[in-house]
Order: C-alpha cells, then structure tokens, then sequence
C-alpha cells in the first residue's frame, strides 16, 4: 500500500497537520501498525518537494511540528488517477504457501501434511474474523471481510494442491 | 442468554461407518463423535462422503457396517419407525435448496415438524410465528414458498429446521444455493439461534467461510474422516 498517496488522499479532504494525518491514517489503515512520526514528516517534506503539497507556516505550539499542509491540484491528480487505478493482481505469487509446498515437493518431504496445518490454521484465522464481526463495527467487518475472502482464496488453492500432490511431485522431480 | 458450550458429554457418533451404493463405495471406515453443544462443520471434495456421513448421523440412511450413536441409543439397528421417531422428536434439518412445502404458508412450514409430533395446530402455528420477527422475516408469515426470495426461503426452512427445539439441528450445504450475502445473514442467524439454545450443530459445507462459523471442522476423504492435523500424505 502506497504511504505517501494514502496520506495525500487524507490531506485533500482538509488542510491537516501532520498530527491528524498519522491519527486518521491509524484509525482507518494502521491495524496494528501504527505510522512513525518521523515516517509521516518525511512523507509530507517529500510531498512538498515534489509539489503534491504545500507547507504552511510553522505554528506557535507544544508538540510536534505544527505545520499545516494543503494538497496541490497535482497532488489531488494524482489521487484521483490512484484512486480508479487497479492494484496489481497478483501481489501473493511468491507467497510462502508456493515456497513451501514446491520445497517440501523437491526434498520429498510431506506436502500434504504441511497443507493440512496450513489449512487448519487458515480456518482458525477464518473463524477468529467471523467472531471479531461479531462487534458489528462497519469498519471492523469490512476489513474482516477483506481478510476472510483472502484466506478463502488460499483455502481454495490448498485444496486444489492438495488434490493434485502426486502430479506436481512428479512435475518438480521427474 | 448463551448457554454455555460445548459440553464434554457425547451427543452424535459414528463408528467406523461403511456404505456403498451399488459398486461405489461412499464411506469406508468413517468415525465422527460430536459433543453436545458444539457445532462441527463437515468439509471435502465433492463425492468425499460427507452428506452420506451426515446423512447417517441424522437416520436418513443406514450403513451397511458400524454403529451410529445418538444421546447413548444406537441409531442403526433401530426399526425404520423408531428412526423416523427419534428424527423426528431429537433433531432438525435445514437443506442446501429449504425443501418447503410448496403448497403450504411458510408459517405452515415452519409448525410442521410440530404438527407432525402431535401438537395441536394452534399452539404449533403460535409458537411458528415466533420465528418470524427473529429472522427477520416480518409479515412474510402467509406467503407460499414461490413467493419468497431464496434467502428468505431458507430463513423459513432454518427455523423449520429449530422449531422443534431439535437436540441436534443437521445443515447441509444450508446456504449453497445463496449469494454471499443471503449465504452469512442465514449463517448469522443460524448460528445465534443455536448459541442461545445450546443446540448441537453437524454442518456439511464445503464453503469455508461457512464453515468458520462453526466450532471446529473435520474433511471427509474418500469415504473417511480426518482432523485436519496429523494427517500423512
């Protein structure tokens, strides 16, 4: 996910101080991993340079820079582009799932096995998300959400594996 | 209230299950305990067994070898009247297409098991009616099963399949004929309804999504039962 355009997205809503920008960004995409102030000033300083923003003044104040940014009709370009461009669709290729299952096929090691505790962890994660929508908070389950069919499609592809085992150990070690 | 579950006490078994139809075998050595209160989601491939699985848990079909348990009655060696009996009175279903009565009001649909136990028409129509706020399906008490969209259909066959206050409530496929959206409102509702009563769930799915509601999932494989860990390739 791309820092610097999420932060400008954030940023044409209003003029926000840096202080905002790092709160909104927590609420609503940080889960767990919070921005860096140091992360979000250095974003804003680069946005700035590349005039995707401007730096207002610095403001009397305690606390961190008190700064107010404003987004630029370059920066809000290239939001609106972001915003109706297609993320890559295949960002999982190389995922440790297809790491391991290829090894174990190489070294002749249980693959099946391995799939069937991938799988049964996959499921504990699905089931820990159904209950956590259990809360009913709109953000909360539409993130859920996203995980849930993310595993699922996992889910599928170990099933499917699982299924053709002996045809993809020949295939790796003919 | 939520009642607390699940318990240790074995409500539902198979032991070592073989069935074959015709030349295909569709169980070969299928073992399943279920303990009262929890709910098991019953996953695999398709033609794995695990509707046969179900199906004989639930009395529908006998197996050709192995017992089947239910409440500490063995299940299999019961004459077909005393198994249509305890089906009747012990459990409920809820299919993957609701099966209602076509000819009857979905309230009607909902008191049928009722109905068919001896209650009086009356007291089976009230306590039918009840169902319908809870799942929300106000107002839609008198409409015919073709007058139903499929997700409502199948809130009528959920609570046909509870209204009876079933030990054990059987789902196969209960949302594969519903989008994703239908799909997780009956599985919301299903899976309340059950957590209140402590009422034990045996799910057939091979959707995962569905089966993350339950308690814990075992896959049938050619005709056999596996947890999904400690199985060898």
């Amino acid at each position: 996910m791309s820092v610097p355009l999420t932060l400008l997205g954030l940023l044409e809503r209003e003029p926000s101080h840096g202080y905002d920008l790092k709160r909104d960004y927590d609420m609503y995409f940080g889960r767990g991993k919070p921005l860096r102030y140091s992360q979000v000033y250095a974003t804003l300083s680069r946005l700035a340079r590349d005039g995707k923003a401007i730096a207002g003044p610095v403001e009397q104040g305690a606390g961190p820079e008190r700064r107010r940014y404003v987004i630029t009709d370059s920066g809000t370009s290239d939001v609106e582009r972001w915003l109706t461009e297609p993320a890559p669709p295949e960002p999982d290729l190389q995922s440790e799932l297809f790491a391991k299952v290829v090894l174990a096929l190489l070294l002749g090691r249980p693959a099946g096995r391995y799939l069937d505790l991938q799988r049964a962890a996959h499921l504990q994660r699905m089931r820990e998300l159904t209950e956590l929508k259990r809360d009913g908070e709109p953000l909360n389950v539409l993130l859920a959400d996203h995980s849930i069919y993310r595993l699922e499609a996992d889910l599928r592809w170990i099933d499917h594996t699982a299924a053709r085992l002996d045809l993809l150990a020949r295939a790796v070690r003919p | 209230m939520t009642v607390d579950r699940p318990g240790t006490e074995t409500i539902t078994e198979a032991r070592n299950l073989f069935l074959s139809f015709g030349e295909t075998p569709a169980l070969r050595g299928a073992s399943l305990t279920v303990r009262r209160g929890e709910s098991v989601a019953v996953m695999g491939p398709s033609g794995s067994g695990k509707s046969t699985l179900l199906h004989c848990l639930a009395g529908i079909l006998v197996p050709d070898e192995g017992e089947v348990w239910s409440g500490g009655q063995r299940l299999d060696t019961l004459s077909d009247d005393r198994r249509s009996a305890l089906r009747r009175d012990k459990f409920g279903f809820v299919f993957q297409y609701g099966q209602l009565v076509p000819e009857l009001t979905a309230e009607e649909n909902v008191a049928l098991p009722l109905l068919l136990s001896g209650t009086r028409r009356g007291p089976a129509m009230t306590a039918a009616r009840r169902w319908f706020p809870a799942l929300g399906l106000d107002g839609l008490e008198r409409r015919r099963s073709g007058e139903l969209s499929g997700g409502q259909a199948q809130r009528v066959a959920l609570a046909r399949g509870l209204v009876a206050d079933p030990e054990v409530l059987f789902a196969d496929e209960p949302t594969g004929s519903l989008d994703s959206v239908a799909g997780e409102l009956v599985m919301e509702l299903l899976t309340a309804a059950v957590r209140t009563r402590g009422t034990t769930v045996v799910l057939v799915t091979h959707d995962a999504r569905v089966a993350a509601y339950a308690d814990r999932e075992v896959v049938v494989r050619d005709g056999k039962v596996s947890t999904l860990t400690g199985v060898e390739p």
